[in-house]
């Protein structure tokens, strides 16, 4: 139980479509998910990562395109043919089982010897830590508890890839985020590939591998989720990751060389190679710093508001009618900056993303 | 999510709510407690020294004759669960699991038969599947044999499933609607599949509704007296408690041992179901999630089904097709249809039955009446006071159901034939009124459901609201809470009038004369002669139509209210 028997799988996806009636929900979905990866399909709700979560288990309107396992295609197969782990956000625990036959199910669809059901299914019952909940109904556990039962049900077939489907949004956020932990170290263990849906960004970032961000039924960016932080694509991907200043402009050439323009005294230099015309420029708040007045190559702006948020304060400021958001670490006893006052701003280039969409 | 429902501590100083209970306690513990209480009582009393003895229930079982009722009772009423089963589970499963045009026409037609009381469509079922009826004519034209499905117990059996099964497919249909799909997806993604699955998991998930529609209709079937009655079956115990209180008289044992055993098996028909139901809330949907699965049907799939459909609704809706054609119908007998059709009958009836409608609208809308109010006293005293021992409230008023209106009559002529009443100096047992309170009494536990949710829907936050801005709790609840009810409370007279306005197991005992009797007993003694049969059918068309337009007109409300409320709760963002 402890380790698959079977090497991971690889999942490859190539231009999956799909559609409930007319509504188009997943647009030429491509995605290579490596064996043994712990993966996330991250985006807002109505993006098409539920969607495309259960195409591969086979659930809902038949797609067009490929998923491959191993290079194998397996659209068209029935659910219950594919040997696909999913665990529900509902945990979909069936109330009229106990713990223990809810884990043996699927061992008794597999005809798994009735020997062998027992030992197996307190095996996986271990793992997740409910060893002594074998007899309860799921009525009378946790929501915790019944996530982990539904964790055992899942593994105990040991399935060729492992689906999460929001797993963690049922739960308090204390459990979450020892609930990830516990995610992450037990997939670790099984070698499992799996695939981890969420809207939750600070979720994926903090378990998974690689992340595929995803909107309006199309994958915008894959990556790894520091990389994808730092540089994302476009500007749907900076400010659902995080907080971002995205500033309107365009790229223009001049003595100095090229820079940023957007507007009044902004300007920032960047690289030389880039092409001149509109473009947007992304800088977090976390890279802009206060700097001494009259700093070289500063800009100086107003303080419109102040939020604290605990390890920090987050500025909005005026510069020149363009609002940023400056993020200022908070120490005790630290004075706060007033509404009105006068500031510098230090922007460092090499911390600004230029994208163009 | 049921915010609505926790009750907040109430800092009532008045004693206003336990005058209320009071009040309610009185009206119960009188109308229903005391005679239920004093039947009882006398099934265990000797008759003649009035000391405890249990002889009474050894007669009942030492003579073949009630042994014979004991056991057709029981025969009858298993046979009815497994005939409506029959009836149900293709239905329900039709609706719940394909898409496609036919469930419409279940969840509307299916439901027919519940606004007509069984004993109505009896007569005309005779005429149709009898031995001499249309249907079996025509097989004994085509095929040389008939088949006996009126015969005997056979007839009762057949008219009671008919009756009964929307009940069946009402709770088996809910209790399927309420399964997430993810239940069975689970079982999907791990191997299981088809009739495994349906077994392994749909069903038990949907058994509770199953249980709770099942063991309804055994108790309904078990306590019915006007079917058998009508269909001349009196070896049954609910026809003998009646035949041996009407002829014997109120002092004969042997009515009140009977009683004992209706009893009986009613609570132990609601204890299996309390006991199919409990820790078992299997309703899993999600927020967001959905019912089951439906596919769409491949089109000699389809036909199938509509097959299975309307030769299922052919059957069970035949009574009404026969009350029509019986109303219409100048002669009708070993033909298969009317010799000839005339509007006469309606005239009949009208001229000599006015006196019967008349009453019923009187006594059913009087129990209408105090049921909403007794239920809506009850609601807010169990849900909105910290009155003590309020839950007993609600077990007493629902308690009623347990009570099967044979029963209820026989206990209120015993205890009530020697109460006269103030300046007639009538005993109250013979008076008209009595009817009245015994429907009220019968059909509370319906209105206080009704008023129950309709109240739930009220948020404490609106009376509190309320009070914050001066109203004392009294105009609170007359300003506020009744207004916000008043659809619910709407739906629950409705539910209580037209129930009321076809029974008959309760008045049949409590008519003292002709002029004060209710259309279902007019219904009763047209129904015996064969010249009244007509006009009878007329009378029964009339009543299925009164009943049938309430319970549109109070599912129409409800959904109004429904609708109402959701569109409050988007404007507010308010999950009350």
């Amino acid at each position: 139980m402890t380790t698959m028997q079977s090497s991971p799988v690889q999942i490859d996806i190539e231009n999956l479509s799909l559609s409930f009636g007319n509504t188009e929900v997943l647009k030429g979905v491509n995605l290579a998910i490596r064996p043994g990866e712990f993966f996330a399909f991250l985006g807002p709700s109505g993006s098409g990562k539920s969607t495309l979560l259960r195409a591969i288990a086979g659930f809902g309107p038949t797609p067009k395109g490929q998923i491959k396992l191993d290079g194998q295609d397996i659209v068209g197969s029935v659910p219950w043919q594919r040997n696909v782990g999913m665990v529900f956000q509902s945990y979909a625990l069936w109330p009229h089982m106990t713990v223990a036959k809810n884990v043996a199910f699927g061992l008794e669809e597999r005809k798994v010897p009735a020997s062998e059901i027992g030992p197996k299914v307190r095996a996986a019952l271990e793992l997740v830590g409910m060893g002594d909940y074998a007899e309860r109904f799921p009525s009378q556990l946790s929501g915790g508890q019944q996530q982990r039962v539904a964790l055992a049900r899942t593994i105990v077939v040991e399935p060729r890839v492992l689906l999460l489907d929001e797993p963690l949004s049922n739960l308090d956020a204390n459990l979450r985020v020892q609930m990830r932990q516990d995610l992450l170290k037990l997939q670790r263990r099984l070698g499992i590939t799996t695939i981890f849906v969420t809207h939750d960004q600070e979720e994926a970032n903090t378990i998974c591998d690689r992340i595929a961000v995803m909107a309006d039924g199309v994958v915008q960016q894959i990556g790894r989720p520091d990389e994808v932080y730092d540089n994302p694509a476009n500007s749907f991907v900076a400010k659902f990751l995080g907080t971002a200043n995205i500033l309107e402009g365009e790229v223009v050439a001049s003595a100095e060389g090229k820079s940023f323009d957007c507007g009044a005294d902004l300007r920032i230099p960047v690289d030389a190679d880039e092409a001149t015309g509109k473009a947007r420029l992304v800088v977090r708040p976390e890279s802009i710093e206060f700097a001494a007045d009259g700093a070289n190559d500063s800009l100086s702006g107003l303080v419109a508001s102040a939020e604290f948020l605990g390890g920090m304060v987050r500025y909005a400021i005026d510069v020149n009618g363009q609002e940023l958001l400056v993020d200022e670490r908070h120490t005790r006893g630290k004075k706060r900056m007033e509404k009105g006052e006068n500031v510098a701003l230090k922007l460092d280039p090499a911390q600004a993303v230029l994208i163009r969409d | 999510m049921s915010s609505a429902a926790i009750a907040r501590p109430v800092r009532f100083s008045s004693l206003g709510p336990y005058m209320v209970a009071g009040i309610v306690v009185l009206f119960l513990g009188t109308f229903l407690l005391v005679p239920v209480l004093k039947v009882i009582q006398v099934a265990f009393q000797d008759p003649s020294s009035g000391s405890f003895t249990m002889v009474n229930f050894q007669d009942f079982f030492n003579s073949s004759l009630f042994r014979q009722s004991f056991f057709n009772s029981v025969y009858v009423s298993g046979m009815s669960v497994v005939f409506a089963s029959a009836f149900a589970l293709p239905l329900a499963y039709f609706t719940t699991r394909f898409n496609f045009s036919g469930s419409v026409i279940i969840q509307t037609l299916a439901f027919v038969p519940l606004i007509m009381p069984p004993f109505i469509g009896a007569v005309a079922m005779q005429l149709l599947f009898g031995s001499n009826g249309s249907v079996n004519l025509l097989m004994r034209d085509w095929f040389g044999f008939d088949i006996p499905f009126m015969e005997g117990l056979n007839g009762v059996i057949f008219v009671q499933s008919i009756h009964y099964f929307p009940f069946i497919l009402i709770n088996l249909s809910a209790s399927l609607q309420n399964i997430d799909r993810s239940m069975e997806e689970a079982g999907q993604m791990l191997g299981s599949s088809g009739f495994r699955l349906f077994r392994r998991i749909v069903f038990p998930l949907a058994m509770p509704g199953y249980i709770a529609g099942a063991s309804l209709v055994f108790v309904k079937v078990f306590d019915d007296l006007g079917t058998p009655l009508l269909l001349n079956v009196n070896t049954m115990l609910a026809p003998q408690a009646y035949l041996r209180i009407s002829s014997i008289g109120i002092s004969d044992p042997m009515g009140y041992v009977i009683s004992c055993i209706l009893i009986v098996f009613s609570v132990f028909a609601m204890w299996v179901a309390f006991l199919g139901m409990r820790g078992k809330d299997y309703s899993t949907t999600q927020k967001g999630g959905g019912g089951l699965s439906k596919r769409d049907l491949r089109s000699h799939e389809a036909i199938l089904c509509y097959v299975v459909i309307f030769s299922i609704l052919g059957i069970v809706l035949a009574p009404h097709l026969g009350l029509l054609l019986l109303s219409f119908g100048s002669v009708w007998s070993f033909s298969v249809l009317p010799d000839s059709f005339t509007t006469s009958h309606y005239g009949t009836a009208f001229t000599s039955a006015w006196t019967f409608i008349k009453n019923t609208l009187i006594y059913a809308g009087l129990a209408g009446v105090i049921d909403i109010v007794l239920g809506t006293a009850i609601a807010y005293v169990v849900m909105r006071t910290n009155v003590i021992g309020r839950k007993w409230l609600d077990y007493l008023a629902v308690s009623a159901l347990a009570v099967p209106g044979v029963v209820l009559g026989i206990g209120y002529l015993r205890v009530f034939y020697g109460v006269n009443m103030p300046f007639t100096d009538q005993p109250m047992a013979t008076w008209w009124g009595i009817i009245v309170i015994a429907l009220a009494v019968r059909r509370l536990p319906y209105a206080l459901r009704s008023c129950t949710a309709a109240l739930q829907q009220v948020s404490p936050s609106l009376e509190e609201a309320s009070e914050n801005l001066g109203a004392s709790k009294f105009r609170t609840v007359r300003r506020i809470v009744v207004p916000l009810m008043a659809s619910g409370l709407v739906a629950g007279f409705v539910t209580s009038f037209s129930t009321a306005a076809v029974e008959l197991s309760a008045t049949i005992m409590l008519v003292s004369t002709e002029n004060d009797a209710p259309l279902a007993y007019g219904l009763y003694l047209f129904m015996q002669s064969a010249a009244g049969r007509g006009p009878g059918a007329a009378l029964g068309v009339m009543a299925v139509i009164i009943v049938g337009l309430a319970t549109y007109l109070s599912h129409r409300m409800v959904d109004r209210a429904r609708q109402q409320r959701s569109s409050m709760e988007q404007a507010t963002g308010d999950v009350a």
